[in-house]
């Protein structure tokens, strides 16, 4: 039955894979463009079926001191927002990435700075990838290219932050969170009982403490030489992560004579942009990070090895074409940037634009 | 007859609560949060919560508070813990959901997230301690601070034209339809401390039957704060801070 051909928002595919993950708790304030996250849980009605709580908080920084709360009892639980509502979160998520909680995060960016636009924006890539809060930490960045990866992604980003107890982020845009698409939804799964909380999250305070000693979740650590330790802890996670769950998608980089490195709705323009080369006798290639953080360095390195020149496209100022450099490391290397602000999308012919003065000029 | 004939089960009196550790704290001499520890442990074994307790922790000088009351405990940010009790709770309703938060965690940081769990009705308690003033971080001025009260901040006294007014958001509380308790007490005296007590038990006799938000403020001491020894600071208490925040039920819809 879940085969099933459904056509739905980026944002409405969140919410039902989040019913059909088995997540337990959603605690969310009210933002363009991702009010659907909410909307479509509270009509679906989700605490008759499985149990799950959906709840509208009075704004984004209770929505993450909710998530706080529910993660550290160990029960799988989400919040989404859109930049500005991000931004308020941050001292929350900082928190999570402190007390080593698994939660999922979804921020359907718009344009900023500031109250910005409600238009599609992909310029809070830097706070993402980088922790966005205070202290040393990351998060576990998926990026969506379509409703279908939306979808998807929830359950990914809750495995992974079980696995590794770290918060991951869905950082879609709103491009991908408005676009109504084809999307086979994921099989429903149960929601864990207490019983496999127990054994899954030995350390959740989850006050059912019979057998074992208190539990106490808590990101405190007065003394530095244990702090220092707590970090290194949080670094050995972030090292093994970075080894492990390095994810992307390559299109025709075996023959490029140019790359092109994208992320999101974007790279989709771009394979437009890219066949359009290839028709000219121009061989271009793709290279589309699906984590964010950790970011595929090896890959692009590799991949910028045979090609003259690679131009990085984003919806902002350029943000991860610092990454792109930090990758090839190369100084020799031509790496341009593309990018429209303030929730301008390109269409394909600007790319094509782009990519044409790489090969002209230097 | 013998010290060692003295020491009898039957002739015991009193002895310290089961679930209160014997880690050293870290309060000044004549802090009210001892007590109030105290009490907090005592009611949840008394109730044979011990296993199904989870409390929040504040950030204030209570930060620790999990240090010292053996059940599962969640550190907030400062002002967020009924945002947290909000969430632990409702994913697992069977279980005694408490915050314990000062003046400026409850009052100030985190106003917001104080009124809005109290007007969901969220099943959870709220300990509420009031001194008026921010102990942790120095003795600076809270929000319940009464006028002309001297602290790091207002080192000439608390001018209302330039601070604003002391807050008594218990009042506050009491008009909103989602608590179902409100009561303002103390501990400076023995008797204040029994109904103390028995004013934390209703509390959380209102979490595990989900009968709505409960507040227990506790106007509390601060010695080291008020730059007073204990006993002048009971006095000062009684004289002065029960004028604005009268000591009794501010609503009771549970009988």
């Amino acid at each position: 039955m879940s085969k099933e051909v459904r056509l739905m928002k980026g944002n409405e595919a969140i919410a039902h894979a989040a019913i059909l993950y088995g997540v337990d708790g959603y605690f969310g304030y009210p933002i363009t463009p991702q009010s659907e996250v909410l909307e479509t849980l509270e009509a679906e009605m989700p605490w008759n079926t499985t149990g799950m709580v959906v709840l509208q908080a009075e704004s984004e920084v209770a929505s993450i001191n909710m998530v706080y709360g529910g993660a550290a009892t160990g029960k799988a639980v989400m919040t989404s927002s859109s930049s500005p509502g991000i931004s308020l979160m941050q001292e929350g998520i900082s928190y999570l990435a402190a007390s080593e909680l698994p939660a999922l995060i979804v921020n359907v960016m718009r344009g900023g700075p500031g109250l910005g636009t409600i238009h599609p924006s992909q310029s809070d890539y830097f706070q993402a990838t980088r922790g966005g809060g205070h202290g040393d930490y990351h998060l576990i960045v998926l990026a969506p290219a379509s409703v279908q990866e939306m979808a998807d992604f929830v359950a990914l980003g809750f495995d992974l932050a079980f696995k590794y107890r770290t918060p991951s982020m869905i950082l879609a845009d709103g491009v991908v969170g408005q676009m109504m698409e084809k999307v086979v939804l994921p099989e429903p799964r149960p929601r864990r009982t207490e019983q496999q909380i127990a054994e899954q999250c030995p350390w959740a305070a989850t006050g059912h403490s019979a057998g074992r000693k208190p539990n106490v979740v808590t990101s405190l650590e007065l003394d530095s030489a244990l702090m220092e330790k707590n970090n290194e802890r949080f670094q050995e996670t972030y090292r093994l992560i970075e080894r492990n769950e390095v994810r992307y998608e390559a299109y025709h980089t075996d023959d490029a004579e140019y790359l092109i490195v994208a992320f999101g709705s974007i790279a989709r323009i771009c394979l437009k942009a890219i066949e359009d080369a290839r028709e000219k006798g121009v061989k271009v290639g793709l290279i589309r990070p699906i984590t964010l953080w950790p970011f595929p360095y090896d890959a692009i390195r590799e991949a910028s090895k045979h090609v003259k020149g690679i131009l990085v496209v984003e919806l902002n100022a350029g943000q991860m074409i610092e990454d792109v450099r930090l990758a090839v490391a190369d100084p020799n290397m031509k790496i341009r940037h593309f990018g429209r602000m303030g929730g301008i999308v390109p269409n394909p012919s600007e790319i094509t634009t782009a990519l044409n003065l790489i090969m002209t000029n230097e | 007859m013998e010290t060692k004939d003295i020491i009898t089960p039957e002739n015991k009196v009193y002895s310290a609560p089961r679930l209160l550790n014997d880690s050293t704290m870290h309060y000044c001499p004549g802090c009210s949060h001892g007590v109030v520890h105290k009490l907090v442990a005592e009611v949840i074994d008394e109730m044979g919560l011990e296993h199904n307790a989870i409390g929040i922790a504040p950030v204030g000088c209570a930060v620790f508070a999990y240090k010292y009351i053996d059940v599962d405990w969640i550190e907030a940010a400062h002002g967020r813990a009924p945002a947290l009790a909000t969430a632990a709770k409702r994913l697992n309703p069977d279980r005694l959901v408490f915050t314990y938060q000062g003046d400026g965690d409850f009052a100030a940081i985190g106003t917001a997230e104080s009124i809005h769990a109290a007007n969901r009705g969220e099943n959870i308690a709220i300990i509420f301690i009031n001194n008026g003033i921010y102990g942790m971080t120095g003795g600076q001025m809270a929000p319940t601070t009464l006028e002309g009260v001297k602290t790091a901040t207002t080192p000439y006294g608390r001018n209302v034209e330039l601070n604003g007014y002391p807050l008594d958001i218990s009042r506050l509380m009491a008009q909103l339809d989602g608590t179902c308790y409100v009561t303002r007490q103390s501990v400076h005296k023995p008797a204040a401390v029994r109904q103390a007590k028995k004013a934390i038990r209703k509390a959380f006799e209102n979490s595990i039957n989900r009968r709505g938000c409960s507040v227990v403020e506790i106007l509390g001491t601060c010695s080291s704060g008020w730059k007073m020894t204990p006993h002048q600071a009971n006095l000062w208490m009684e004289e002065h801070m029960k004028e604005k925040y009268p000591i009794g039920d501010l609503k009771n819809n549970v009988e």
